[in-house]
This record gives structure tokens, C-alpha cells and sequence, in this order.
């Protein structure tokens, strides 16, 4: 494979509610901000890929509401509906056909202008699930529960992660929820959906995010600090809750498989230095951590334990606070390549692991993971 | 590194105004297994699949996901694309470039609707700004209509001009047994059907329709083994430059002219009406007919009326359009650009019975939505160099 | 009142997406249905490649991608694969006021699981492996609801 580069980001900060932003207003906020990061114009962008949701955005064709602000007049594009990190995909996918030299991607959110629980419940099937009344949350308590259940993964050891990842935060300025909290705290916040609490959920975020991919010759052009991409993998498996193993992530380990072997990582526990993972939801950072081989099935609750995780550890997970601390739907898998990029890049601020070279980015699509997409970068 | 991709299968279902008889995943099951036979390959031969539809004609929320038992889907690479009425088109081109990117050797791409599930106009008009342009747009109609007065007023083209396209795309589609209409009319017909939105008579507006259709795309490594009849692709470009409904230049559609030039630019194309055989192109009403052949460069501004009249994009003409009957004979939104992609690549695999059209060697296509935005590709018989 | 960054006012519009949904389930989907409101039972279909019997019924299966005819009676007992009980409320989407439990339940003479709600005198005895029977509603429409609950016997 041509080699490809992130050569620019950009994001807002991710907020609860922002009044005072449209989503063009997002997104030529982060257009800007990715456009001045690798010292471009929009001139030098060769096409756009942006990636938005007509269910979140309450509209047909969210794309129409972007078209000027992603500066993608005169120019090829196209969207993508999923997590960003599938956006980046496509992005890539059209610089290695020849066509273009760079990829700008674009996604925005507003979950402060519509309802989580109507919006997710229409993921489900209405022939036979969505009567259920089945929203993001209830559905990934089921898969909570059967992970947990499987390998006495227990509450304490989910609240770790969100412990970890709220403190991880407090380094971030992008972040939205950046707090201290104890797992004592985490275990006394409300029951939500057991095993799910509110403090093992993501919040509601507002945000956009930006990249600007490139291919190799344009990227030594563009900048000193080209953040190579080595290795992407996706896979999607069976839709009906019914017909999975819920706790076997059986997508993630294909897609991570494809990654690493693009890499050529055999290792990925000791060859990955930082990995920014989808923790929509406290299990989910230690099942994913599972599918994508950083320990054995069943082993990630005693990895947190034993703080391999943390800032500081053998392999920190999520230093920007994670999805836990801000999640922006769709743009959240965006802002994970951009946080793997800024860590490759020396440029993390208080978040920066030291001496990064290799890092991992994941997103997910449907109910409890059921596509994800995984990214290994290289400096 | 990059490769060049050719089309080597197609496959449509039967299409109607309600399919009651399956479920959205049903359908698309039907079109991808009808992809697979044209091709004689198995779901095992594909490497990843790239799917689209508009979310609010059937209220399904991540139909990527929602679809796998139907697409085939299971463990393999799939995302969605989805860019409103160019959904069809936009997946076409994700195809190409899915293979192109040389990350797979044959990849499935599908588009599908149900619009019998809900109300289409309903569901495009949240198309439009809330908060500027919503309360007063109304739906698909009125911007086409729009844009129609626009250009009579500019090249004083009559009813009786645009009459004559809805008759020729109904009459082509009585020759496809896919067509979900299949209307022997007359101009005297067109001209006595109910007045929908000036100028716009019923007659000359597509239908909503449920429909799914799949295409199979391969790299050069594989396509002459699949196929001894691999329809290269030569060229696609776009443009989505609109955003709200003022910024639209009604009556010049311009996206479309701009897009088709890139094109030809690419392939080499100096006088289109000449060097291509044929077009299958997205027209909504028939108005496009007029117009947008002239954005193509098909003829100059305002000459639209006389190469229709002449008889130049009928079957048996210098540049048929719309053999299959086009978007006004059958319109399952987020399946009809590919629905162009799939029928321009069977004219010129030579697999269109009653409709083929002699000897295709450069077919053109085209996608049309959003906020007056087009989508076009150019499809070939030899292999490009 | 809210000001924005320029300091002017901040204004809100509110609105609403009302889009009508008919959807059809479908001729397999359809007998599934029909079954259920008219004479209770719970069908499945097997796949004959695979053997396994999905429920409920497909009419093509996503792992094989071959079609399905076999139609098979399934139990209305099974057991508790995994659980959740529901504390917070959404109106106008869950089908029963909290607290209440959604299960995967593997119906006996199923090979998938079969998501529903489970109701009960005590939900936090509920467990993996708990056996529980489906409540048939008296009125039935034809809907997944025609199953007003599992609960454990
Ligand atoms: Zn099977």
C-alpha cells in the first residue's frame, strides 16, 4: 500500500450544549484549525469526505448542512454515515485510487438538539426489536452483563476505567467531563440500566472534528511531523442481538487482525505505546481491550487493576479522557485518530505519553459494537 | 497502489410502488443475489460492501448494520454512504473507489429504498435548513418546477418540449421488465394530466418507488477472470456545492455541467455527443431531459427541445437516453443512481434484451439531489489505459 | 437569557421531525406474526445449512447467505442468556414503566437468542440460566407486544 498521512487536525472542544454554534459553524471550525495545523488552504485540499447522521441532525441529507463550511464547493465529495473513523477510511480509500493527493474529513454533532434514547432505539430492527423500546443504553447492559457474567469481570473494575478516564481528562482541554471521582462514587451513581450506572456512560456532547489526510509526496511537502498511517482494518458482524455472542467481539479481533498484519505488528501488546479506544460506556474499554488482543479474554478488569492503563503505565489507554469524557457521536472515532496523531506527534500537552511511536485509534458502528474499525498509526 | 476497476455484475429487483411481500432487508437480499448470479460468484467471493439509502424514508437508523443478514454482510467490511438523492450514484462511486484504493479485489455495493414505508415528500422536505429554509420549501417538486420556469423564461422551451421526454423515457421502459411504470403515453396524455407545480404535470414527475439494486465491482486482477465482458470505469466526478435552497442557479445546473467536464477532461472526451454511445441519467421530471442535456454538453443552450424532437435520444437515435425507462419509469431513491450505473454497464456488457441499445462502447451516467447536485460517471468497454 | 459570543441573544427554534412509518414486515415476518396472534405459538425457521433454527424467523440466513423455507415450532420457555433491569424512563419507547428487565432469551427448541422484557415479583433474583415463560396479552395485534412479557417460572 502507497503510504498515507495525517498531516492536519483540528477539533472544537466538545461541550454539552453549544448555543452559539451551528454545525457549519463547527464545522469551518475545525476546517480552519486543520487547514492551519498542516500550514494548507483550502486550495490544497484535493477532495472532502464528511460524515454526519440524519437521524441526529434531525434532517435529510445532513450533508447539505456542511457543504460551505467544509469549503467543498468546486471540489469531489462525499459522505459517509458512521463513526468518523470510517470517514477516515473513505478519505484514504480515495487517495489511494490515484484521483486525489489529499483528504480533508469532516464530522459534526449536536446531541444537545435531539434525544439519545429515540434516536438510538431506531438502530433496532422494527420488524421485531425497536416495540421493545431498546435504546444504546439498555441494549449494552445486555452485552455488559453477558461479559461480565463470562469471565467475573466485576462493577469495581468498570468503574476503574471510568475513574481513570475522567481523571485522563482533566489534561484535556477539549475534553467536557473532566473530573476526580472514586470508584466509590462511580458504584453510588445512579443505577441506569444494571450493570450500567450513570457514571459508566458517556455524556451527551456537542463537537465536530477535523483531519487532513495526504499521500506520501504531498505529505512531505505539507510537514515535518507526518503521522503515518500503517495499518486500518473494519468488519461488521451479525445485526439481531439474538444471534451474537455478545461478549465475544468477534468484528473487532477481524478488523484488529487486518490492522496489525498491515503493520506488521505481532505484538500488540508490547509494539502499541498509546491506544485511544470507543469506551462509549466503562464495560466496553475492557471488552474492546480484549478484541483487540492487548490481553487475553477476560483479563482486562486485572489489567486496570493493576494500572497498566493509566498515564504512566506499560500501555495507557484513552490519556484524552476517552469517549467517557466527551462523546460527540460519529465525530468521537475522529477525534480518537486525531488524539493517536497529536500523541505521535509530540504534541499532546499534559496528556502527551512520552516517546509514543506506535498508536492505536478505534471506532464503532451499531448496537453494542457491532462494526468497528481500527487504526494503527506510526510516526 | 492504484488500480484500475471494472463493473462485472448487476443485479435489480422487481420494482413497484409497495413491495408488501418483503422486509427492507429482504429486498436487498434479493438484489445482491441477483448481483452474484450475473457475476456467477458466491458472497464468499466478496471482499467488502458499501450500502445507501436516505435514513427517513423508512426510519431505520444505521442501515449498514441493520442490513447484514440481507447483504451478506457477516464478518466482512462494510460502511454507508448516503448523500440524499446522489445516495445512488455516491454509492457507485464508493465502489469504484473501494476497488481503485487496490485495499480490495471485489467489492458488493448496494442501494435500496422502500418508499412505500413513509411520506417521501414529508421526509425531504426535513431535507432543507430549519431554520431558514424549512417552513417555506416544499418538497422535491417545487425546486424542479423552480428550476424549469427558470430556464423556459430564459429559452422560451414549451410544455409540449418537456411532454415529449416524459413520453420517451415511458416508452423505453415498456421494453424493461424490471420498470416499475409502465405507462404507453402519448404528449396529448402528458399534456392532459393534472398540473402538479407549474409547469410540472404529473407526467412529467418521477414516481416513488420500492426497489433495490447491487452492483459488483472488481480490480484489474480480477475482472477479466470473472467476466469476459468487464465494463471498465473511466471517469467519475461531482459536485455538492449547494447549501440552501437560495444558492441554487435555477435553470443552470451548474454541478452537473461542472462535474461532467471533469470528466470528460479525464477521459479525454472533446464532443460527447459524438464519442459517447449513450447516457442512462438521473432526470426527476421531465424538464432535466431538456436542461440538463445541454449542462452535459450534449448540444448548446437552449437546443435541448430540438435534439429530443429530432429524435436524437430515442432507441434508435445518436445518443439514446435512458433505454431502461430512466427515473421517470422507476425511482427507489436511494437505489436509482445505481440503478443508471448498473443498466449503463449492462448496455454495454450487451445483456439488455429488449432495450439494449447496438454496440455500446462509452456510457454515460449521471445522479442527481441534495441541494441541486449531480454525481456523473463515464462507463466503458475497453480497458483503460 | 443566554448570550452568545458576540453577545447578542441566543435563539432557539424548536421543531420536530413527523414522518409517518408503515413498515412491511414482510411474507416470512408476516406468518411469524400470525401465528402469534392467532394461535400463540412461536415459530422459527432452520437454516439447512447450518441447521440452526432462528428465532425469530428469517427468511435467509446471515451467517450461510442461503435461503430458508423450513419452518420450525419453538417452545415458549427458554432461558436467560443475559439481562439488564431498566431504571430510568423514556416515554413514548419502552413498552412498560420502569423498573422492568429486557432479556436474550434462548427459547427451548432455539439456536439464537430471542430479546424481550422480563417481569417479575423480584427482578434482582434474576439471573443468567433464570427459566422464564412467555405472557401471552389477551388482544392480540399481530406485534412483538402480542407477548406482553417473559417471566420467570
Ligand atoms: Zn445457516
Amino acid at each position: 500500500m502507497e503510504r498515507i498521512a495525517i498531516v492536519g487536525v483540528g477539533q472544537t472542544k466538545h461541550e454539552r450544549r453549544k448555543r452559539a454554534d451551528s454545525f457549519a459553524d463547527m464545522v469551518y471550525e475545525v476546517t480552519t484549525k486543520a487547514l492551519a495545523d498542516a500550514s494548507m488552504t483550502i486550495k490544497d485540499v484535493d477532495n472532502v469526505i464528511t460524515v454526519s447522521n440524519d437521524f441526529w441532525d434531525g434532517r435529510t441529507i445532513s450533508s447539505m448542512a456542511v457543504t460551505d463550511a467544509c469549503g467543498s464547493n468546486g471540489k469531489n465529495v462525499s459522505t459517509v454515515e458512521g463513526d468518523g473513523t470510517f470517514g477516515a477510511l473513505y478519505g484514504m480509500m480515495r487517495i489511494l485510487s490515484g484521483y486525489y493527493g489529499t483528504t480533508l474529513v469532516v464530522s459534526h454533532l449536536k446531541g444537545s438538539e435531539s434525544s439519545m434514547p429515540h434516536i438510538t432505539n431506531a438502530m433496532f430492527d422494527p420488524v421485531y426489536e425497536r416495540m421493545l423500546g431498546l435504546d444504546s443504553i439498555s441494549s449494552s447492559a445486555l452485552q455488559a452483563r453477558a461479559y461480565m457474567d463470562r469471565y467475573g469481570i466485576t462493577e469495581e473494575q468498570c468503574a476503574r476505567v471510568s475513574v481513570k478516564n475522567h481523571k485522563n481528562a482533566k489534561n484535556n482541554p477539549n475534553a467536557q467531563v473532566a473530573m476526580d471521582i472514586t470508584i466509590d462514587d462511580v458504584m453510588k451513581s445512579r443505577m441506569l440500566a444494571d450493570p450500567i450506572k450513570l457514571y459508566d456512560c458517556s455524556p451527551i456532547s456537542d463537537g465536530a472534528c477535523a483531519i487532513i489526510l495526504a499521500n506520501e509526496k504531498r505529505a512531505q511537502k505539507i510537514t515535518k511531523k507526518p503521522v503515518w498511517v500503517r495499518g486500518v482494518g473494519y468488519c461488521a458482524e451479525a445485526y439481531h442481538l439474538g444471534d451474537r455472542d455478545l461478549a465475544d467481539p468477534i468484528a473487532l479481533k477481524a478488523a484488529a487482525k487486518k490492522a496489525y498484519s498491515m503493520a506488521g505488528i505481532t505484538n500488540p501488546r508490547a509494539e502499541i505505546d498509546v491506544a485511544e479506544i470507543y469506551d462509549a460506556f466503562s464495560y466496553m474499554e475492557l471488552l474492546w481491550m480484549e478484541g483487540l488482543g492487548l490481553c487475553e479474554p477476560g483479563r482486562a478488569g486485572r489489567l486496570v487493576e493493576q494500572g497498566v492503563t493509566e498515564m504512566g503505565g506499560e500501555l495507557p489507554i484513552n490519556p484524552s479522557g476517552g469517549v467517557l469524557s466527551a462523546h460527540t457521536v460519529l465525530v468521537a472515532g475522529l477525534v480518537r485518530i486525531v488524539e493517536a496523531a497529536l500523541q505521535l506527534r509530540g504534541d499532546s500537552g499534559k496528556r502527551q505519553v512520552a516517546g509514543a511511536k506506535t498508536a492505536l485509534a478505534h471506532g464503532i458502528n451499531g448496537p453494542c459494537g457491532q462494526s468497528h474499525c481500527v487504526w494503527i498509526l506510526g510516526n | 497502489m492504484a488500480k484500475r476497476v471494472a463493473i462485472v455484475g448487476f443485479g435489480q429487483t422487481h420494482h413497484t410502488t409497495t413491495r408488501r411481500d418483503v422486509n427492507g432487508v429482504e429486498l436487498i437480499n434479493q438484489a445482491v443475489t441477483r448481483a452474484l448470479d450475473d457475476a456467477h460468484l458466491t458472497i464468499n467471493d466478496i471482499d467488502a460492501i458499501v450500502i445507501g439509502n436516505m435514513d427517513h424514508f423508512e426510519g431505520i437508523n444505521y442501515v449498514d448494520t441493520w442490513s447484514i443478514d440481507g447483504s451478506g454482510g457477516y464478518m466482512k467490511p462494510i460502511f454507508k454512504v448516503c448523500t440524499g438523492g446522489t445516495t445512488g450514484s455516491t454509492v457507485a462511486m464508493a465502489g469504484f473507489y473501494h476497488v481503485a484504493s487496490g485495499m480490495w479485489n471485489t467489492v458488493l455495493a448496494i442501494g435500496w429504498e422502500k418508499n412505500s414505508e413513509s411520506d417521501t415528500t414529508g421526509a425531504i422536505i426535513t431535507a432543507f435548513e430549519p431554520v431558514w429554509d424549512r417552513p417555506t420549501f416544499a418538497g422535491a417538486v417545487g425546486g424542479l418546477a423552480q428550476d424549469a420556469m427558470a430556464y423556459m423564461h430564459e429559452t422560451g422551451a414549451t410544455l409540449e418540449d418537456s411532454a415529449r421526454v416524459a413520453v420517451r423515457d415511458r416508452q423505453h421502459a415498456l421494453n424493461n421488465p424490471y420498470a416499475h411504470l409502465k405507462l404507453n403515453i402519448s404528449i396529448d396524455d402528458v399534456m392532459n394530466s393534472p398540473m402538479i407545480s407549474y409547469p410540472i404535470r404529473f407526467l412529467d414527475m418521477c414516481p416513488r418507488t420500492d426497489g433495490a439494486a447491487a452492483v459488483i465491482y472488481a480490480s484489474e486482477d480480477k475482472a477479466e477472470k470473472i467476466t469476459e465482458t468487464p465494463t471498465w470505469f473511466i471517469a467519475t466526478s461531482n459536485r455538492h456545492d449547494y447549501t440552501m435552497a437560495g444558492d441554487i442557479p435555477f435553470g443552470w445546473l451548474t454541478s452537473l455541467r461542472d462535474a461532467s467536464r471533469e470528466v470528460y477532461k479525464k477521459a479525454g472526451i472533446k464532443e460527447p455527443l459524438k464519442e459517447i454511445d449513450m447516457g442512462e441519467l438521473y432526470l426527476p421530471s421531465s424538464w432535466a431531459g431538456l436542461m440538463w442535456i445541454e449542462m452535459l454538453g450534449l448540444c448548446k443552450r437552449g437546443e435541448g427541445p430540438k435534439l429530443v424532437a429530432d429524435g436524437v435520444t430515442d432507441m434508435t437515435g445518436e445518443f439514446p437516453i435512458n433505454p431502461s425507462g430512466g427515473v421517470l419509469s422507476c425511482n427507489p431513491i436511494g437505489a436509482t443512481g445505481l440503478l443508471r450505473v448498473g443498466e449503463a454497464a449492462h448496455q454495454i456488457m450487451g445483456k439488455c434484451d429488449k432495450r439494449q441499445v447496438p454496440d455500446v462502447k462509452l456510457a454515460l451516467t449521471t445522479g442527481f439531489g441534495g441541494c441541486f447536485w449531480s454525481d456523473v460517471i463515464l462507463l466503458g468497454k475497453k480497458k483503460p489505459s | 437569557m443566554a448570550k452568545a459570543k458576540g453577545g447578542v441573544e441566543e435563539m432557539v427554534l424548536k421543531g420536530k421531525i413527523k414522518v409517518p412509518y408503515t413498515w412491511y414486515v414482510g411474507e416470512c415476518a408476516s406468518r411469524f406474526y400470525v401465528e402469534l396472534r392467532d394461535n400463540k405459538r412461536i415459530f422459527g425457521t432452520k437454516c439447512a445449512k447450518c441447521n440452526k433454527v432462528i428465532v425469530p424467523p428469517r427468511s435467509s440466513c446471515g451467517k450461510c447467505f442461503v435461503p430458508i423455507t423450513e419452518w420450525v415450532e419453538v417452545k415458549d420457555t427458554g432461558v436467560v442468556q443475559t439481562y439488564t433491569v431498566v431504571h430510568y424512563a423514556v416515554p413514548g419507547i419502552q413498552p412498560l414503566k420502569p423498573p422492568y428487565a429486557y432479556g436474550i432469551i434462548k427459547l427451548d427448541g432455539a439456536d439464537t437468542g430471542f430479546v424481550h422484557v422480563i417481569v417479575g415479583a423480584d427482578l434482582t433474583a434474576l439471573k443468567a440460566g433464570t427459566r422464564v415463560k412467555a405472557v401471552f396479552k389477551e388482544e392480540r395485534q399481530g406485534n412483538m407486544l402480542d407477548i406482553q412479557y417473559f417471566t420467570p417460572v
